[in-house]
């Protein structure tokens, strides 16, 4: 964050801290209401902050574009004055954005929306807007100009399009979350990775991918594995093709979540891969003390001298001398990703940025390395040779920092936890989830696993915790975050209280199992007549609170009760499990509180033998199947 | 009466002399294959092979123990510590817009796609059977033949339509073989004749053979030869269905069926079918594998009688005539077959056979 910004920033809290106190005094006793009060002080909605989350050159690179996710638009600078030349609106959210290879148009993936825009980057113009898969994240088109790559968060896979009319072709199964592309300099060979995990046996280390695929076949030819690695963002290659780099998580969830200090949470690395290195080496970017969190953004200098990594939570970027880099991977062929001291020899510099710093993009001579900081509206230009920033760009938006904007950089932020080592955003990625199980310590070493679960549309399905003990949100975010997650600084109550008012606006995006209109399929509404149904196939009564439709009540699917439906598991303390909520069920598996069902099916074929989840043991398999339809609907 | 007797032995011997002499003296030009066979000792994991496909330059063998790729002269096997939903592979199955590879085994259906494998059983997913005998890829939807009915997977929404006595005409539940095309969509019922689906209309109908539950031909060609369907290929609008009784090609209105008394099939117990085009088709039986032009059939297996490598040719007058050869499929036993090419591939229960194209 630029200084001027942060100080507009603390201004404008500072102006409505008198009106504050009231309300966390009142929270004190009505902990909600005291949020309640903080919602009706904002004044500017976030969707008006420009929260630029990706740049791009033009080809002779006298332009950047600038991928504005919160004012759905993108936003065209002289790449020397970073004047605004044009401001585009395109669709809801959009996520990723790529040039033709010839420079005349712009791709746009919308994300909440499902299409895909096409700028004329002569006009500067929206020319077309496709509809393209679930959830489109990415987009890259062939250097032949033939076909259009997009990858599909919701639907994990890659469509294939025709580059000129939109059509899709067919689509690639790639990994879970599959959510950034990128086309080797060669064109021949596109590389994909996705930020959720792919299925993995229960309580084994999560494994990941980048899925290959060989461009002019438009087929999936090979599946780098990433071990360990839960969570893979940007990649990048070496203009000569022979070293390629992913930005990644790497969770210790098989251990127990107790002391950040004794061996923390996340291993914060990049891997690389191709001919420079033979294999795949995970890099740790960690140090003792200067934790490097969330990796997003990984670009390497055009003369292979530099890699730069951003990292989202520690709000820098992480330099890495690739000569050393690479004198250090030979001389340690073993696996160092948890070694702490490895950064110090290849990482050179680490320099602050703004906050949520996520996309990069470096000037065709390498001489300066541009930062989208997402979270404070604000690209910075750092001067390669110093590793300096050398001028921030402030983008046109809200002067202030509303309640909800803070809450939001307060969620991304590890500046928090001990050593700046996690954040919220590190376990709920883009405010999602992670697909992962976790052992926390206060439920015991070893003891209860938890799935963890979707965050999206968890306002009044209190309380929280698998196990029901946090009564609220603030709870569940502040005391409790504070002792056994961030083991460090508490939030303040202004900070709390927006951090909450920030979760609780986190509306569910768009179910993409629904018919338009909202209409239920043959199947949909067999299996909802199952879900409400009170008595069985024999026409023996169902009682009441082994109907589907009691513990899931409601519009969120939830009665937020505590029921024992029978899936305690040895090494679980009680047998009682709060419903969760169903919004968006079918894209959180793992299911129940554990995880161990790895699938919807599984809830039942497996784990409800005596009919205690539900009576379903009646249910031929196409009954089951109809009503697993109808709940992906909700 | 004596001497009208005598007449019409006479007769009767002259005719059968005019068509033996009829025959002509250089049997019909069959295509002739130099067999390379692949057994354990040559890197196949088992020697039952079950199914075979043939991608490219690649070739996938359904085994009992694994599912074995061969490329650059070289086997890889995929086993359930890769994934493989189970060891033994029943049925195989090409994407050719993905080139993911589909595998139905005795314990679910997998998925190769860029040498990653995902499975899906009837207890993660909504699979009817874990036992797939049968399976095939049409645009976004994957149709699978199961123990316990039908049923397909989209691709595109992650959703599975099941098909069984409760929606369709089947009666009989045990799939054995589907074929997928954009129009239509038939199942091989073990038991219930032949299953179409119309893609158009989403209507099912089904075909049976009309003599019922037993193994009389009433009358020739009426219909289906027999209930118990093995196998079906669909290709240029004709159908061809494997049974245990014979085999039966049907163009949408009339039906001919093939028995070994009337053709130059080897023998009426028929594990698969695969059509090339509408005249051309492939028979893997108990007793060797055939070919049929459309006129002409030829047979290629190790001899009953010595195991020596034997190929004959049936003409259209029923002459059946020796072709010299030196290599022959790996058993007689042969379970399946594919092709890409004028060179063929053979899954027999001792080993698979790749019969190399010879000029003629």
């Amino acid at each position: 964050m630029t200084g001027s910004h942060k100080r507009a920033g603390r201004v404008a809290q500072l102006a409505v801290l008198p009106l504050l106190w009231i309300a966390l005094a009142a929270s004190v006793l009505w902990p909600v209401p005291g949020v309640e009060a903080r919602q009706q002080l904002e004044r500017e909605p976030s969707a008006s902050y420009a929260s630029p989350l990706e740049l791009l050159f033009s080809p002779h690179g006298e332009r950047l574009y600038v991928l504005c996710q919160g004012s759905d638009e993108i936003r065209v600078l002289d790449a020397v004055s970073y004047t605004v030349i044009k401001r585009i609106p395109v669709g809801h959210i959009p996520r990723g954005f790529s040039l033709s290879p010839d420079g005349a148009r712009l791709f746009v993936t919308n994300s909440w929306d499902d299409t895909l825009s096409v700028i004329d980057t002569a006009s500067l113009a929206v020319v077309a807007t496709w509809p393209v898969g679930a959830e489109p994240s990415s987009v890259v088109e062939d250097l032949a100009g033939k076909r259009l790559f997009v990858a599909n968060r919701i639907s994990n896979d890659v469509a294939v399009l025709n580059a000129e009319t939109g059509a899709e072709d067919k689509r690639l199964p790639a990994g879970r979350g599959a959510s950034y592309l990128e086309l080797s300099p060669d064109g021949a060979r596109l590389y994909a990775t996705h930020v959720y995990p792919n299925p993995s046996p229960y309580r084994t280390a999560p494994e990941s991918e980048i899925t290959v695929i060989d461009v002019a076949r438009a087929v999936v030819v090979d599946r780098i594995p990433l071990h360990g690695i839960a969570g893979v963002f940007r990649a990048t290659f070496s203009t000569d093709g022979r070293l390629g780099a992913v930005a990644e998580y790497h969770p210790k969830n098989l251990v127990t979540l107790a002391h950040l200090e004794h061996g923390g949470a996340f291993e914060d690395t990049i891997t690389l891969f191709g001919a420079d290195v033979g294999h795949t080496v995970e890099v740790p970017l960690d140090e003792l003390e200067r934790f490097a969190s969330q990796p997003f953004g990984v670009a390497i200098a055009p003369d292979k001298s530099r890699i730069y990594v951003t990292s989202g939570g520690s709000e820098m970027v992480t330099v890495i001398d690739v000569p050393r880099l690479m004198r250090y991977i030979h001389a340690h062929p073993a696996p160092f990703v948890t070694d702490l001291s490895a950064s110090a020899n290849y990482v050179v510099s680490r320099i602050a940025v703004g906050l949520n710093p996520r996309g990069l993009a470096v000037t065709r001579d390498g001489g300066r390395l541009f930062v989208a900081n997402r979270l404070d509206d604000t690209i910075d230009v750092i001067n390669t040779r110093s590793n300096r920033v050398t001028a921030t760009i402030k983008l046109d938006g809200p002067s202030s920092v509303s309640a909800l904007r803070h809450g939001e950089q307060t969620f991304y932020t590890a500046r928090y936890s001990f050593q700046g080592q996690i954040g919220c955003a590190n376990c709920h990625i883009d405010s999602t989830f992670d697909g992962l199980q976790w052992n926390l310590e206060p439920d015991g070493f070893g003891r209860n696993i938890v799935d963890n679960k979707l965050i999206e549309g968890i306002k009044g399905t209190e309380p929280y915790k698998w196990t029901g003990t946090n009564p609220n949100i603030p709870t569940e975010c502040g005391p409790r975050t504070e002792k056994y997650f961030w083991r460090s600084e508490n939030y303040d109550d202004l900070t709390l209280a927006d951090l909450t008012v920030y979760i609780r606006s986190l509306n569910p995006r768009p179910n993409r199992w629904k018919l338009p209109g909202y209409e239920l399929t043959r199947a949909q509404e067999q299996g909802k007549a199952i879900f409400e149904r009170s008595v069985d196939k024999f026409n023996k009564p169902i009682p009441e609170s082994n109907r589907c439709v009691f513990c899931h009540s409601g519009p969120k699917g939830t009665n937020q009760k505590l029921s024992d439906v029978g899936t305690k598991k040895a090494l679980d303390n009680p047998g009682l499990f709060k419903s969760p909520p169903l919004t968006n069920i079918a894209l959180t598996a793992p299911y129940l509180h554990d995880g161990s069902a790895r699938t919807l099916e599984e809830i039942w074929t497996i784990y409800n033998p005596q009919d205690r989840h539900g009576r379903t043991n009646d249910l031929a398999k196409d009954e089951l199947n109809d009503l697993i339809e109808y709940l992906r609907t909700r | 009466m004596k001497k009208f007797r005598a007449m019409a032995f006479v007769l009767c011997a002259a005719i059968l002399h005019c068509s033996v002499s009829a025959a002509p003296l250089q049997p019909p030009h069959m295509p002739q294959f130099r067999f390379e066979n692949f057994t354990t000792a040559n890197g196949l994991p088992n020697n039952h092979v079950f199914a075979v496909l043939v991608d490219g330059d690649r070739v996938w063998a359904g085994t009992e123990d694994g599912l074995a790729v061969y490329e650059n002269h070289a086997w890889k096997t995929y086993t359930t510590a890769d994934g493989l939903a189970h060891r033994a592979v029943l049925s195989l199955a090409l994407d050719k817009r993905t080139g993911d590879v589909w595998a139905g085994t005795m314990g679910g259906l997998s998925r190769v796609s860029g040498g990653r494998i995902d499975s899906f059983t009837q207890l993660n997913s909504g699979l009817s059977n874990d036992v797939v005998y049968g399976v095939s890829v049409e645009n976004e939807s994957v149709w699978v033949a199961t123990a316990a009915g039908a049923c397909r997977l989209n691709l595109r929404t992650g959703s599975w339509s099941l098909y069984n006595e409760r929606n369709t005409p089947m009666v009989e539940i045990w799939a054995y073989g589907v074929s997928a095309t954009p129009t239509k969509v038939y199942y091989a019922i073990w038991g219930s004749g032949l299953l179409e689906y119309d893609q158009a209309t989403g209507r099912w109908d089904k075909y049976d053979d009309p003599d019922g539950e037993n193994e009389m031909v009433l009358f020739k060609d009426q219909g289906l030869i027999h209930e118990i369907v093995t196998s079906v290929s669909y290709v240029d609008n004709i159908v061809w269905a494997a049974t245990y009784f014979g085999a039966s090609r049907y163009d949408g209105r009339y039906w001919h069926n093939f028995l070994t008394k009337d053709s130059g099939l080897p023998s009426n117990f028929i594990n698969q079918v695969k059509g090339v085009d509408a005249r051309r088709a492939w028979f893997s039986t108990d007793k060797g594998l055939a070919y049929y032009d459309g006129v002409n059939w030829a047979v290629y297996r190790p001899s009953l009688k010595d195991g020596k490598p034997e190929m004959t040719v049936r003409d259209a007058q029923g002459a059946v005539s020796a072709v010299p050869v030196t290599t022959a499929p790996a058993h007689n036993y042969v379970l399946g077959i594919d092709f890409d090419g004028d060179d063929i591939w053979v899954a027999t229960a001792k080993g698979l056979s790749h019969g190399i194209r010879q000029k003629q």
